[in-house]
């Protein structure tokens, strides 16, 4: 298996809070990982520094071994990593389906000239990019699928809302999804689906997926491997049942007395 | 398992489905011209287009007078700057105030390149080319500092640059060159540039008013064209992505700063070319002309016929245009003023029963009040109303003394508490209030506002944007938006 991620030694500091110290961490293809850790751990930051939001004050990105530092965040996901947001962050008066489309502006070309013009190869485009949308849309079943595609995205449901910018992210053509709690909100059974969704983006969409999950339940469902952060560093890292058991994960999680008394 | 069912082809209610449905349901209920939308809703956009374009075209052999069609060739020319505003505040959500300098700038540099003042006489076609190219650049200079900034700093930044722009042609008459000896009179100063030529093409010269009416809406149509086919592309998709949610634009692939550095260009040149049009149709340029009362009423137009909707703003455009135009002759001001309270009673009182009430209310108390005060004060029913059959009608019931002024202030004031005061209270006190108000309005309207036109528009225009803004926030045509939460 190909290194996809590679992060070496990355550090990030707010004034003078130190929010990701020293992290070493790497994705390979095919993988599902996991990143967990109490609330502030910085897992959201972390995120951020993957798809070019900040800049690390230390330490190199890879993708697929080329550095990723000093690109803008389009770049980044035209070069194969996509995310989803933690607060979600649809284009929520645009349709389901544009919001779609919008997400392949990286992967078509035609410019402002030839839409005027409406030329062969831009009309070509376009029905790719709509196809496109179809089956994104299509891998999450009937449920964005038909009259939704010409509802605004505010009028969906908020499950409906993680799903569809599961969708968008993963037309951008992106072969590294970023889930940022993709079941926070969600009722247990929502919650079982968005597990099986997951495994399923990597059977059959062939995604790597790095995911950030409070649910230890998904996170005991889908991880090959769990890496845990407490204030910006790597506490832990391995099987679900090596991490959820290591005695400093517990005291992250817990506190001292806790962890003393289990 | 025991499920409330609906209606047999449709989907059980509570489903979700059903849910989801619930705005196609209730939506589309209401509104006098409800059926009338939701037809032309069902044609193709450029059927709308033909037809508008066609009919409007027809004009000047329904009318011969000159002073409608200009009108209507101004009506075109802000619907057009109001289709070049809609591309960066109702498309990519650049809430730029700097708009009308472009429109400004348009129409002085056509005047530079095609008139006496340098005694350059360009071919009108090159001088238009250069004017948009020209148009676009100033646009992406006026993007690339201010591309970083949103909302309120970008308004100042750009609020900024229209007031420099309308200095420096109100100023620029007297720059003093290294090489020049005494100083250069570049825009004319306060007293514009005049003497503009007239656009020709091919040997055809745009000489009268109906020929500009042709032209116009000829640019008209290309450019609602240009903006359909950019709307349904890649590039519109990103603009009104980057409207909703920027930083998840950015994330989702698209080059954020490239694109509002994008809708800035599209704007300037959309508003430079019509800036051309309307130097030549006017034959003169001066620097009042894009002030900021011009920014407003395109403002006005956008946000009323709904932004980010291309019928929309166009009938932004034409509703507001038609209206101050209506409102410069003081009986034409009178009849809209009762046509549009009317209006306003008949769709907003349910049901009809107490609309009837309080218009014979509203009769009884007039001629009781105008009994009254003929009894206590005849001084104050001495003065006439003129102007036509209804005019004397009114007479008879108006309050309506020789010297107005005084009274009619107090009305005012009078007025405008009622008003508020008809905003606290609820049922049945709220329709008895009206009543009053209603004559009050009528009593300010007659002493006071039909005898300032030019206060009276605005007050107005302002009247009409606060109704239409509290019953259809999206304006118009605009579809309903919700903000993140």
């Amino acid at each position: 298996m190909s290194r996809i991620l590679e992060l070496k030694g990355i550090s990030k500091a707010f004034g003078g809070l130190q929010v990701i110290d020293g992290l070493d961490l790497h994705v390979d293809e095919g993988e599902i990982v996991s990143v967990i850790g109490p609330n502030g751990a910085g897992k959201t930051t972390l995120f951020n520094l993957i798809t070019g939001v900040y800049q690390p004050d230390r330490g190199d990105i890879l993708l697929e071994g080329e550095s990723l530092l000093g690109l803008l965040p389009h770049k980044i996901t035209q070069r194969g990593v996509a995310r989803t947001f933690q607060t979600l962050r649809l284009f929520l008066n645009m349709t389901v389906k544009e919001n779609v489309m919008a997400a392949a502006y990286g992967r078509t070309r035609a410019g402002v000239v030839r839409s005027i013009l409406r030329t062969p190869g831009m009309r070509r485009e376009e029905r790719e990019i709509s196809a496109l949308a179809e089956e994104k849309l299509a891998f999450f079943g009937q449920r964005l699928m038909g009259y939704r595609w010409d509802q605004p995205a505010y009028s969906l449901s908020y499950a409906n809302r993680r799903r569809l910018e599961i969708a968008r992210a993963t037309a951008t053509g992106a072969r590294l999804l970023l889930l940022d709690e993709p079941a926070a909100g969600m009722n247990p059974k929502e919650t079982h689906e968005i597990t099986e969704l997951i495994a399923q983006l990597r059977t059959e969409g062939g995604y790597t997926i790095l995911v950030i999950e409070h649910d230890m339940h998904v996170v005991e469902g889908i991880s090959d491997r769990v890496v845990a952060l407490d204030h910006g560093i790597k506490i832990a890292e391995g099987t679900f049942e090596a991490v959820a058991t290591d005695p400093r994960v517990v005291e992250a999680y817990l506190g001292t007395k806790a962890a003393a008394t289990k | 398992m025991s499920e409330v069912e609906g209606t047999p082809e449709g989907p059980k209610i509570g489903a979700d489905e059903w849910v989801a449905r619930s705005e196609e349901r209730t939506g589309r209920r209401g509104g006098p011209f409800a059926p009338l939308v939701a037809r032309a809703e069902q044609l193709p956009w450029w059927v709308l287009l033909v037809a508008a374009v066609g009919v409007s075209a027809l004009l000047p052999f329904v009318s011969s007078s000159e002073y409608v069609i200009r009108v209507a060739v101004n009506t075109v020319l802000f619907a057009l700057l109001a289709l070049g505003l809609n591309v960066v505040v109702g498309w990519a959500g650049l809430l730029d105030l700097g708009f009308v300098a472009f429109y400004g700038f348009g129409a002085y540099l056509y005047a530079l390149l095609s008139s006496s003042q340098f005694d350059l006489h360009f071919p009108a076609l090159l001088s238009v080319s250069i004017v948009i190219v020209s148009s676009a650049l100033l646009g992406l200079l006026l993007g690339l500092p201010s591309r970083r900034l949103v909302g309120d700093y970008l308004a100042i930044v750009t609020l900024f640059f229209a007031q420099i722009y309308v200095v420096l042609a109100t100023n620029a008459d007297r720059i003093t060159f290294p090489w020049n000896d005494g100083p250069t009179d570049i825009s004319g100063g306060p007293n514009g540039i005049t003497d503009i030529d007239p656009i020709s093409i091919l040997g055809y010269e745009f000489g009268s008013i109906r020929s500009y009416l042709w032209l116009s809406l000829g640019v008209f149509a290309v450019v609602v064209v240009a903006l359909q086919f950019i709307n349904h592309s890649r590039t519109g998709r990103a603009w009104r992505a980057l409207r909703e949610d920027s930083l998840a634009a950015e994330m989702m692939s698209m080059p954020v700063n490239r694109l509002k550095l994008l809708a800035f260009v599209f704007g300037a040149a959309t508003a430079g070319l019509t800036g051309t049009i309307f130097a030549s149709v006017q034959l003169g340029v001066f620097p009042q002309n894009f002030d900021l009362p011009l920014l407003i009423t395109v403002y006005a137009m956008v946000i009323l016929g709904g932004a980010g909707s291309i019928p929309g703003v166009v009938i932004g455009a034409i509703t507001i245009n038609v209206s101050l135009e209506l409102l410069r002759e003081p009986s034409n001001a009178r009849f809209l003023f009762y046509v549009a309270i009317g209006l306003g009673l008949v769709t907003l009182v349910r049901p009809w029963r107490r609309l009837a009430a309080i218009l014979v209310g509203l009769v009884v108390f007039g001629i009781v009040a105008y009994q009254l005060t003929e009894w206590l004060r005849p001084a104050w029913v001495s003065g006439t109303i003129e102007g036509g059959r209804f005019a004397s009608v009114l007479d008879g019931w108006v309050i309506h003394p020789v010297n107005s002024v005084h009274l009619g202030n107090a009305g005012f004031v009078l007025l405008i508490v009622a008003l508020l005061a008809l905003t606290e209270v609820r049922g049945i006190w709220r329709s008895i209030l009206l009543v009053p108000t209603l004559y009050l309005a009528a009593f300010v309207w007659e002493n006071r506002l039909v005898v300032e036109p030019s206060v009276t528009r605005i007050l107005l225009l302002g009247a009409l944007l606060v109704v239409l803004m509290s019953w259809r926030p999206q304006g118009l045509l605009g579809s309903s938006r919700v903000e993140i939460v």
